[in-house]
């Protein structure tokens, strides 16, 4: 053990008091280990816990009697025996991802983000790296630069880590020769400047020999730095920074105890708030001043980044979780469009055009993502075309949220310019995202009223304004039950519009194909013209296969409330299959025909439609009474 | 500008409030799962900072055996009346009506009392999340265990689909029947809990500090009597000793060390200098509390 541990057992022998009061003034420091198992990683993680932890007797018995029986360094104690529970977790089927481990000396806490493992090493190590504020890369001074260092080194440089140590490990294995670390600096340092890296600090260790990590080494003379847990102690902390930049808060909670106070709960993601500081609501742009900042020990003069507070604020302006308080002399930008990284972390490939929620600091609206601009290869760097992100895909991409939102560019603030997004049926987290930029500003886009209203134009036709979305099989029967429904309402003198899949694709679509994407693309235009057409006053009827929930519920949120009427014309695939109208079944069956709903690509029947046809036992005259009625009934 | 450095136990803190106010934000009926330890004093302490001057906008949970201490009876509803939360305590019934208990069922005590037990309790009052004290530090799964954890309509906990959680982002959707575990304390490590709860002076169960006591021993722990259901062999007395908890549970189950130790700077003291882990607790595998102390002390690396 090291003279420090030493030193801190007598001092919590002798005046436990003072050692409380040293161990309650400690910062935290978050940071990642990047390397694979091979450069040592879990060896030298286990070599810092141990450094700088007291370990049990018996415990240390345990690991020099396992690290004999099991151990991959002879005699000597095995430190990856430590951390490594790898073989343990495959059994339990555990999932290798992101472990957090914690060690602490004098000056700090220290919590270690470690991803084993090379499989979905891209959305792990992301997802480690989001919370860190500095990295180790580990390099093995027997191999040097390798892909695998090109690839940590992005990835670092792409979530915003500042801080890089550059640990050459092994330095026992290449006899502490400095030629080998100068030329492996040498060439870290050309990459680096590559990937706009321009500061680093490289550090000769072993972990397994313990040389550099707590204390400089007899065997590196050469190397005038310091040890890498005084490093760890001694660099600067993002929190400097964090603080002296402008003040934002997302608000999360709105605190109403009784009717005469109203707190706004978040925690500070940049600068300082004092009380009377002028500040404004975004995206809403009302101004006031903050009256308190309240807490359970008491009101707080001022309050800085990386605190959880509670304020008050000097008039009673509109302001509801999700919404950002800022200082009111720098507002954020707000903006419905974004160019943005999206790192994939689903099994399933990202859907170009569907809608997904995004979630950025306490916001959760709902987002589509383009089609990539280009993917970046992690290995090479080199960017490629692609119609899609599969798991663990690096993409850039036009985002476009279905309301502006206040953001800051990642580069700026990690809180105000990360999201994660949400698939909408599953509910899991399938990818993330860094805010670049804006690409359409809210501001410049303004919305323009009209005299005569959708209500004037409804009114006109003395009729409620509908969306009759027939979904189903192709070959189901919806064109032909869409126009029986539509002759019926003409008879009845209703203003009607018959959108159908086929004719809509010889003119507004005929640029799409049919791949998911396209299918996408082809119903949110449909559900656009839709849309159009009720503010118009008409009932549209449309008849697309949609196979789609999500798609089928994007068009039901763009359109008003009530007026979305889904009719599922549900007819089994054998029956269409047998009826096979177009004969399109027999060229999908024969593999003519790619991307059949039903053959080789699914239908998704509605959940709750608000009308169900069974064409197996309805003829089509008595399926469109039954819809015609509902349409007429809601008038 | 003047910069302010914010401690570890300062950040920590910050960041359960965050998760809590995200839960509450999100979740539409959330409870606090409270078993009185020391974790749990820590976390409604947490709770109570995060919606001040509201009381915490959720009841606590405790989710009993009917065999802890009676000092833990005592501080849980102290406790709760204190926060002004209102207190809910279940009792397994098939339990109550087997009689299961530590000294003659074994493993089955726990699984019924407290892992049914729970999974009713959070079925009768409809549950989406329940906050828990659990933390990476107390044994080498946990570290990889997400501040989010997710729980299919039965309660199942599916390892391989965790989501990956980023930022200070949290993803807090699930379909209706689902709910979520969430634990706000998850990156403090023991001594942060120890400094913290000396920091902030939150009271916790007196059994934790040093004082003469009436115990038995039992296959090498050393058990308090802490009440007449305890059973003595015949002619055995209670022998006074000074004793201390390290971890609180079931009293039957939960092994006492023998300690001077009475103020919480002693406790410390005497937590950080142990250089054996205590082999005593190791005796008996079915001892939740016991085995739990012991993971804690390997997961510490």
């Amino acid at each position: 053990m090291t003279d420090q541990v030493y030193k801190t057992d007598a001092l919590i022998a002798q005046d436990i008091d003072a050692y409380l009061d040293l161990h309650q003034n400690k910062t935290l420091l978050r940071f990642i280990t990047c390397g694979s198992v091979d450069d040592g990683k879990s060896t030298l993680i286990g070599r810092l816990l141990y450094d700088s932890k007291m370990i049990f007797e018996d415990q240390l018995t345990q690991l020099e009697s396992d690290s004999k029986r099991m151990g991959t360094q002879g005699q000597d104690i095995d430190f990856a025996l430590l951390v490594d529970g790898l073989a343990a977790e495959r059994e339990q089927g555990i999932t290798i991802d992101v472990a957090y481990r914690f060690f602490a000396t004098e000056k700090r806490k220290f919590i270690v983000a470690d991803t084993p493992g090379h499989e979905q090493y891209t959305r792990n190590m992301v997802t480690g790296a989001s919370t860190a504020e500095l990295a180790v890369i580990l390099i093995d001074a027997r191999k040097g630069v390798l892909t695998q260092t090109r690839r940590h080194s992005y990835l670092v440089r792409l979530l915003g880590i500042k801080n890089i140590v550059l640990a050459v490990n092994k330095m026992d294995l290449v006899g502490y020769d400095q030629a080998t670390y100068d030329q492996i600096v040498a060439d870290y340092t050309e990459f680096a400047a590559s990937i706009g890296i321009t500061d680093f600090n490289a550090i000769p260790i072993s972990g397994f020999k313990g040389d550099n990590i707590t204390a400089p080494s007899d065997n590196t003379p050469w190397y005038d730095g310091v040890s890498l847990m005084a490093h760890l102690e001694t660099v600067e902390l993002d929190q400097s920074a964090d603080q002296a930049a402008d003040f934002r808060m997302p608000v999360q909670w709105v605190n109403r105890p009784n009717l005469d106070f109203r707190g706004f709960s978040g925690k500070i993601v940049s600068g300082q708030v004092a009380a009377g500081d002028d500040v404004r609501i975004l995206p809403s742009g009302k101004t006031t001043q903050v009256d308190r900042i309240v807490t359970m020990d008491g009101d707080l003069q001022r309050a800085v980044a990386g605190q959880s507070v509670t304020l008050t604020l000097r008039d009673e302006v509109d302001c509801s979780r999700g919404q950002i308080v800022t200082a009111a002399n720098s507002p954020l930008e707000v903006a419905d469009q974004f160019e943005a990284t999206v790192i994939w972390m689903d099994d399933a490939a990202m859907i170009p055009g569907r809608a997904y929620y995004l979630k950025i600091g306490a916001q959760t609206v709902s987002a589509t993502v383009a089609q990539p601009k280009y993917q970046v290869n992690v290995n090479t760097l080199e960017h490629t075309a692609v119609k899609t992100l599969a798991l663990n895909a690096i993409g850039v991409a036009t985002v476009t949220t279905d309301r502006a939102i206040p953001f800051a560019a990642y580069a700026d603030n990690r809180e105000l310019g990360g999201f994660i997004l949400i698939d909408k049926m599953t509910n899991a987290t399938v990818g993330a995202g860094l805010i670049h930029f804006a690409l359409r500003r809210a501001q410049n886009i303004h919305w323009q009223d009209t005299d005569i209203t959708r209500d004037h134009h409804a009114n006109l036709k003395n009729q409620t304004p509908a969306v009759v979305w027939m979904t189903g099989l192709s070959g189901s029967g919806k064109s032909t039950i869409a126009n029986a429904v539509e002759r019926k309402l003409a008879r009845m003198n209703r203003h009607t519009f018959l959108l159908d899949g086929d004719n809509v694709r010889h003119g507004l679509n005929k640029d799409l194909g049919f791949t998911d994407a396209d299918r996408i693309e082809n119903i949110r235009r449909v559900g656009e013209v839709a849309k159009l057409m009720t503010d118009a006053g008409l009932i549209v009827i449309t008849a697309f296969i949609s196979p789609f929930r999500s798609e089928r519920d994007m068009v039901r949120n763009m359109v008003a409330d009530g007026e979305f009427i889904e009719v599922f014309i549900d007819t089994p695939l054998s029956v269409a299959e047998q009826r096979d109208v177009k004969g399109l079944y027999a060229k999908a069956r024969s593999g003519q025909l790619k991307n059949f709903t039903g053959i080789d690509s699914p239908y998704e029947p509605p959940q709750g439609p608000e009308i169900h046809i069974d064409t197996t036992t309805l003829s089509v005259e008595a399926a469109a009474d039954l819809i015609a009625a509902r349409i007429i009934d809601r008038d | 500008m003047t910069h302010v450095q914010l401690t570890h136990l300062a950040r920590l803190e910050s960041e359960a409030i965050h998760i809590m106010r995200e839960v509450v934000a999100e979740a539409e009926n959330p409870v606090m799962l409270y078993s009185v330890g020391k974790d749990s004093s820590v976390m409604l302490h947490l709770a109570k900072k995060a919606f001040y001057p509201s009381p915490p906008p959720f009841p606590l949970l405790h989710v009993d055996t009917t065999w802890k201490f009676q000092d833990m009876y005592k501080l849980r509803d102290k406790a709760a009346r204190d926060a002004g939360m209102e207190l809910l305590i279940h009792h397994n019934p098939d339990a109550v009506a087997q009689g299961i208990n530590p000294f003659d069922h074994g493993a089955l005590h726990t699984d019924m009392w407290k892992t049914d037990g729970l999974k009713q309790a959070l079925d009768k009052w409809g549950f989406d999340a329940a906050f828990g004290g659990a933390r990476r530090d107390e044994e080498k799964s946990r570290a990889k265990e997400r501040v989010f954890s997710f729980r299919t309509a039965q309660h199942r906990w599916d390892p391989k689909a965790q989501r990956p959680e980023l930022w200070s982002l949290y993803n807090a959707r699930k379909a209706k029947g689902e709910s979520m575990r969430v634990f706000p304390i998850s990156n403090w490590t023991e001594l942060d809990i120890w400094q913290y709860i000396h920091l902030e002076g939150i009271e916790i169960v007196p059994l934790y500090f040093s004082a003469p006591r009436p115990t038995v021993e039992r296959d090498g722990l050393i058990l308090m009597v802490d009440d007449d259901r305890f059973p003595l062999a015949p002619g055995e007395e209670p022998v006074m000793r000074s004793i201390r908890f390290r971890t609180l549970g079931c009293y039957p189950l939960t092994g006492a060390v023998e300690s001077q130790a009475k103020t919480l700077p002693e406790v410390i003291q005497e937590m950080l200098l142990t250089t054996t882990s205590e082999r005593q607790g190791r005796a008996i595998d079915h001892d939740a509390g016991a085995s739990m102390e012991i993971k804690k002390q390997q997961g510490y690396f």
